[in-house]
């Protein structure tokens, strides 16, 4: 399967200026791609175009099939940069982690995600902790193209290579697409097969300011 | 968060909790026997008999007895058996008006312009004002009243509920929960419902109150229950012109039976606020 973003162009409401202009980025099943690009260039709002959180111009297709899931799961999922944002104040862990999948306790226990965490509120964890469950939340087995973005930015050395290992072991294994977004050049150099390059993609004459 | 002061923290909540069920169920208790006893009352300690008229507050008539011998305790609580009634009815009221326009205004930009429009223009009107008008429109009476009170205290729950349903549907997390494919109705009864619920419950307990204070002030003043009725506000106002006299019991008792119970009610949706609110309660 191939997800493929054209003509991509965007802006805020609240904004006159375009922030994203006439992109283009295609990404394949059991690839790994990554995307560097400084702070504030638009990298999140990127990514919340993809997977259909923000409407942009352009077309959003997959093997040529513009996706618009509604009232289905969406097969291009997103891992946000904030996780506590995506998760109701008002419900356990549990039931913001299984709000998406069966995950298999076995999983659970390799995101090093422990039993007691699940019986708590969001308030109750970090953001390290919090941001485990929203990356294992994503993972369901209907998710195609996985977006990535600056979800290890909050974890420590060590447990980004340990997250790291096991999205890139199950995209790999579930032929999902993975689209790795950070500012951090050497992390995605180090997990990508491809980078690319935030300016060099975004034709927005923002850049230039 | 360590053990010592986690232990100290569960206590104190608990009592919070075990203190606001205590009041819960007393209040609960006193109301039932105010209305049933309203219902059941023996009328002959109410029906005139002068010999006994003007007395202070004794063991057999606790609250004393008004000029023309009626037993003061039995009046009020009849009394109270009504304001409750036309308190609860227009609590009811109040509160549906609330959830369909807090509802509505989550349907589209210029139903909700529309709402809060309606809002504003209710809120700014006094509240003993447009009673007393629409009383008066309704040909007054309890039923003059209940939707004189019901259709003026609509207000602060609607703009509650209004802002809580705008910001739940711009949350992300509903935005999630679209993307993993839920519907509407799923969002609406898993994200919405149980949050809105407390705040439409707690709602209603806070509307109560003030119905009850509102109902007795517009019958004080002569718009609306009728004089013939047993109610708190008639009572007292009778009792105004008896006061110089001495009879002080005559307005005391039954004003404070009302206070207590307008306060009661007071505490208890405070109380129900703090527990029900999970990120309080766990912060
Ligand atoms: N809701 C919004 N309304 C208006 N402008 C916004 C909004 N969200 C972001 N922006 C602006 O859009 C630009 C891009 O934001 P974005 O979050 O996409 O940057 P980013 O590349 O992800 O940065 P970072 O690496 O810091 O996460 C920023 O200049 C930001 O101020
Ligand atoms: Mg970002």
């Amino acid at each position: 399967m191939k997800l493929q973003g054209e003509n991509i162009s965007f802006k805020y409401p609240s904004s006159k200026e375009y922030i994203i202009k006439d992109l283009n980025i295609s990404l394949k099943s059991n690839e790994i791609k990554g995307i560097v690009g400084d702070s504030g260039c638009g990298k999140s709002t990127l990514c919340k175009i993809l997977s259909g959180y923000n409407k942009s111009e352009g077309k959003i297709t997959i093997d040529g099939i513009e996706n618009n899931a509604k009232n289905k799961f969406n097969p291009i999922q997103l891992i946000f940069q904030h996780p506590e944002l995506t998760m109701n104040p008002k419900w356990k862990m549990k039931d913001i982690l299984f709000e998406s999948w069966d995950v298999d306790s076995e999983l659970i226990e390799e995101f090093g995600i422990q039993k007691s965490w699940l019986n708590r509120w969001p308030n109750e964890l970090s953001g390290g902790e919090l941001q485990r469950f929203s990356v294992l939340r994503a993972l369901s087995p209907k998710t195609k193209f996985l977006i990535c973005d600056e979800i290890t930015t909050m974890l420590d050395a060590v447990t980004q290579v340990q997250i790291w290992d096991l999205v890139t072991k199950i995209a790999k294994d579930r032929n999902i697409g993975l689209l790795v977004v950070s500012h951090d050049k050497a992390l995605v150099e180090r997990i990508c097969d491809d980078v690319i390059y935030f300016d060099e993609i975004n034709q927005s004459n923002l850049k230039e300011l | 968060m360590n053990s010592e002061k986690y232990k100290r923290f569960a206590f104190k909540k608990m009592n919070l909790r075990t203190k606001t069920l205590l009041i819960i169920s007393l209040t609960a208790l006193l109301l039932l026997a105010i209305v049933i006893n309203s219902f059941f009352i023996d009328t002959s300690s109410i029906t005139t008999n002068f010999p006994l008229r003007n007395m202070g507050p004794s063991l057999e008539h606790l609250f004393g007895t008004d000029w023309m011998g009626r037993d003061m305790f039995t009046r009020t609580m009849k009394g109270l058996g009504l304001s409750i009634q036309v308190g609860a009815f227009a609590s009811i009221i109040s509160t549906i008006i609330a959830v369909v326009l807090g509802l509505l205004s989550s349907m589209n930009k210029y139903i909700d312009l529309f709402v809060n429009w309606l809002i504003d223009l209710f809120s700014s009107i006094p509240h003993l004002l447009l009673i007393i008008l629409i009383s008066i429109c309704l040909g007054g009476g309890a039923f003059g009243v209940i939707v004189g009170v019901g259709l003026t205290h609509w207000t602060s729950l609607a703009r509650v509920l209004r802002a809580e349903i705008k910001q739940i549907n711009t949350s992300e997390y509903v935005k999630l929960s679209k993307n993993l494919g839920k519907s509407k109705l799923w969002i609406a009864r898993k994200h919405l419902l149980p949050l809105i619920l407390t705040q439409i419950v707690i709602g209603t307990i806070l509307i109560f109150p003030h119905a009850i204070m509102h109902e007795a002030s517009v019958t004080f003043l002569g718009f609306g229950l009728s004089p013939h009725e047993p109610a708190i506000g008639v009572i007292l106002s009778e009792s105004m012109k008896y006061l110089a006299t001495g009879s002080w019991w005559l307005a005391f008792f039954p004003g404070l039976s009302l206070l207590i119970i307008v306060l009661l009610f007071d505490l208890i949706g405070d109380n129900l606020q703090k527990i029900l609110d999970p990120t309080n309660a766990h912060e």
